[in-house]
């Protein structure tokens, strides 16, 4: 091959090569971010969950393969577990009863407020979480007008609600109500009004517009919303820690007083894995079961 | 199969009269044609027979039945909306049988087959409408609507978001449907081509009201008013003044020459006479051979300022000596020279191709406005007196 030939074929593939490695430049932060803050952690996770006990010393552990570390964990919090699916499922219920009309509000009817109702939605997560769960406490109070009202109808089995599971879950509602409304909202906003249109053309009503039309098209936002209220309220432990009596702990409390009150690391560690593992399987069958592979 | 009756419709957003006090009759089985640009009302016309917009006054009536007050879901109209509003979570099959359902119909897949038949979809229908083309999704959006057997076929710029050539094809293809299946069809656009070659009936909206309705041909050969004349198709108009009577024909001056209108293709009132011919019905020759013209025809002196040949036809452009613009369409049946521009040209028609309006109006009423800007662009670039 002639030199000038060579120089010739020479150049593209530089500037391919290039721009290959400006793609392997850009990525590099993002990969690093991810190996640091989820890889390295994930896996250091694992391993913690199956460590045993340094004989004679405790809370020391050491490297090893006790896969009984889960059995034992589940045989004790199994309770713990399904009581936190329970809660997070009726919370997440309740958040969604409670957005949707107020999410299809805003968006269908909310006109030029739709702004200032949004930021009315987000305003409370200005205060902090804690604050705010402090707040239920005195909403929930044995004497306060809530519980009082209900005495008065004979409603409640415990006579208060404060340190019950309708407290827990009357938290959980209200902390992740806005992650409810605000997929609902952009999912519902997206909507076309002229299918709304062609719909009450075609001989619906107004109810079955809603049942026919708007809730299918809205479904990428049920999806998202009651994803993104259940999984965190699956894993919460701060309303059940302040609202909660001791009968109403989650499996989120039991992570926290292993860790940090029993130091009794691979237990923790176990549960949160099992945790993971569950909630995943749990999204997935849902987002199947949705027909809205498309999130993912 | 009833008429549909407007009777004093009339609909405001605020001040703004959208519609103004619209009173009109479609007679059953027709193809109407609502013409007008934007903004002029009659979209919201529609919407307010498809009970999407309920009027500020005024009735609505099918035949003997009053649908002013019931709403969209009640009335026996159905729409085919622009950009189709196809439900994009449901197939092909399940769009056609949404308003059958709806209506509580149990056996929908006959009718709906029989449907996809109509507008040629059958082996399409499991797909979901973003898997097809515009055109297809434009058939089933006429097939959706027109399954439920409406009195009145509403069509809102149904052919707006297709390319020209598929337009074109799906403006047969809504005539051939229409034959077959005699449903009333209301269509609203802003093409007058659309127009003209699909309805029986056109009505040309402007401002909220009803400027002129007919059938295309009498409309286009007989405008009635200034903007009638310009916005469908082109004229050439010239304002004058009646002069008198000959036989027939009024004799209207202007600029120093005398035009005749007969008197029963004019509509003015007073004096003052807008002279209307539309530029296909004129004739250019070379000014030497001027006297070839009839005696009885209208005559203009002028000189060519622009030549554009279109293939079937040569477009010029002829400035009087006061200063006004015409236009000419000649079909290119002539072998030889064309004239250019500079020329000296007589420009002659026939009387009975004249038409006269009332004085009264703007000239330009119905122009598009960037045509005007074009025109006066134009006048203020051409050197004078060369």
């Amino acid at each position: 091959m002639s030199p000038i030939l060579v120089a010739e074929s020479a150049k593209p593939v530089v500037v391919a090569q290039r721009r290959s490695r400006t793609g392997y430049i850009l990525l590099f932060p993002g990969l690093t971010w991810l190996a640091i803050f989820f890889a390295i952690p994930f896996v250091t996770l694992f391993m913690t969950s199956l460590q045993q006990p340094v004989p004679g010393k405790l809370g020391k552990y050491q490297a090893g393969f006790e896969l009984s570390n889960y059995a034992n964990a589940m045989a004790e919090y199994w309770p713990q577990f399904l009581r936190s699916f329970i809660y997070a499922g009726i919370a997440t219920l309740l958040a969604l009863v409670i957005a949707y009309p107020l999410a299809y509000f805003i968006a269908m009817k909310g006109g030029r407020w739709r702004p200032l109702l949004l930021v009315l939605v987000i305003a409370p997560s200005f205060a902090s979480f804690l604050l705010r769960t402090y707040a239920w406490r005195t909403i929930l109070a044995d004497e306060g007008p809530i519980t009082s009202f209900f005495n008065a109808l004979h409603l409640l089995p415990d006579d208060r609600i404060l340190n019950t599971g309708i407290a827990v879950v009357a938290g959980l509602t209200y902390n992740f109500l806005p992650f409810m409304i605000l997929p609902l909202y952009a999912a519902i906003e997206k909507i076309d009004p002229r299918l709304i249109e062609a719909s009450s053309d075609l001989y619906s009503s107004a109810a079955t517009t809603l049942r026919k039309v708007t809730w299918p098209l809205s479904l990428p936002g049920v999806v998202a919303g009651t994803l993104l209220t259940f999984i965190p309220a699956a894993g919460d432990y701060i309303n059940a820690e302040l609202l909660g009596s001791t009968k109403d702990r989650m499996i989120g409390n039991v992570i926290q007083t292993n860790f940090i009150e029993f130091r009794d690391y691979p237990t923790a560690s176990a549960l949160s894995f099992v945790l993971m593992a569950v909630i995943l399987v749990l999204v997935f069958t849902y987002i199947r079961r949705a027909g809205t592979e498309e999130l993912l | 199969m009833e008429d549909l009756h407007l009777l004093n419709l009339t609909k405001k957003f605020g001040d703004v009269a959208a519609v103004d006090d619209l009173t009109l009759t479609i007679p059953a089985g027709s193809f109407f044609a609502l013409l007008g640009a934007s903004g002029c009302g009659k979209t919201t016309t529609l919407r307010m027979v498809a009970g999407l917009e309920d009027p500020t006054a005024g009735t609505i009536r099918i035949g003997a039945k009053d649908i002013t007050n019931l709403r969209a879901f009640q009335r026996p109209v159905n729409t085919v909306f622009q950009s189709y509003a196809l439900f994009p979570h449901l197939d092909i099959f399940e769009n056609v049988a949404f308003g059958l359902r709806r209506r509580g119909v149990k056996d929908v897949k006959t009718p709906v087959n029989q449907m996809l038949e109509l507008v040629e979809l059958s082996a399409l229908a499991r797909r979901k409408p973003t898997q097809l083309s515009g055109g297809q999704q434009q058939r089933v959006a006429v097939a959706r609507a027109l399954i439920n057997e409406p009195d009145v076929l509403l069509l809102d710029e149904p052919l707006g978001a297709l390319d020209l050539k598929l337009r074109r094809q799906m403006q047969i293809e809504l005539k051939r449907i229409q034959n077959e299946v005699g449903t009333t069809f209301v269509h609203v656009t802003h093409d007058q081509e659309e127009a003209m070659t699909m309805a029986d009936t056109v009505a040309i909206m402007n401002a909220g009201r009803i400027e002129q309705m007919g059938n295309p041909a009498t409309i286009y050969e007989l405008p009635k008013t200034v903007f009638v004349a310009n916005f469908l198709g082109q004229s050439n108009l010239i304002t004058g003044t009646a002069q008198g009577r000959n036989g027939d024909d009024i004799l209207v001056s202007a600029h120093g020459q005398t035009y005749a209108v007969p008197a029963a293709r004019s509509t003015a009132a007073g004096d003052s006479i807008i002279v209307g011919v539309r530029p296909e019905k004129m004739t250019v020759l070379d000014a030497p051979d001027g006297h070839k013209a009839p005696a009885s025809h209208n005559k203009i002196l002028g000189r060519v300022t622009d030549v554009s040949y279109a293939g079937v036809s040569t477009q010029y452009l002829v400035r009087t000596p006061w200063e006004q613009e015409l236009t000419v369409f000649e079909q290119n049946v002539i072998v030889g020279d064309r004239c250019s521009v500079g020329d000296e040209v007589l420009l002659h028609w026939a009387p009975e191709h004249t038409f006269g309006l009332d004085g009264k109006q703007d000239v330009h009423a119905g122009v598009a406005p960037e045509v005007l800007d074009l025109e006066a662009a134009a006048l203020a670039l051409e050197p004078r007196g060369e």
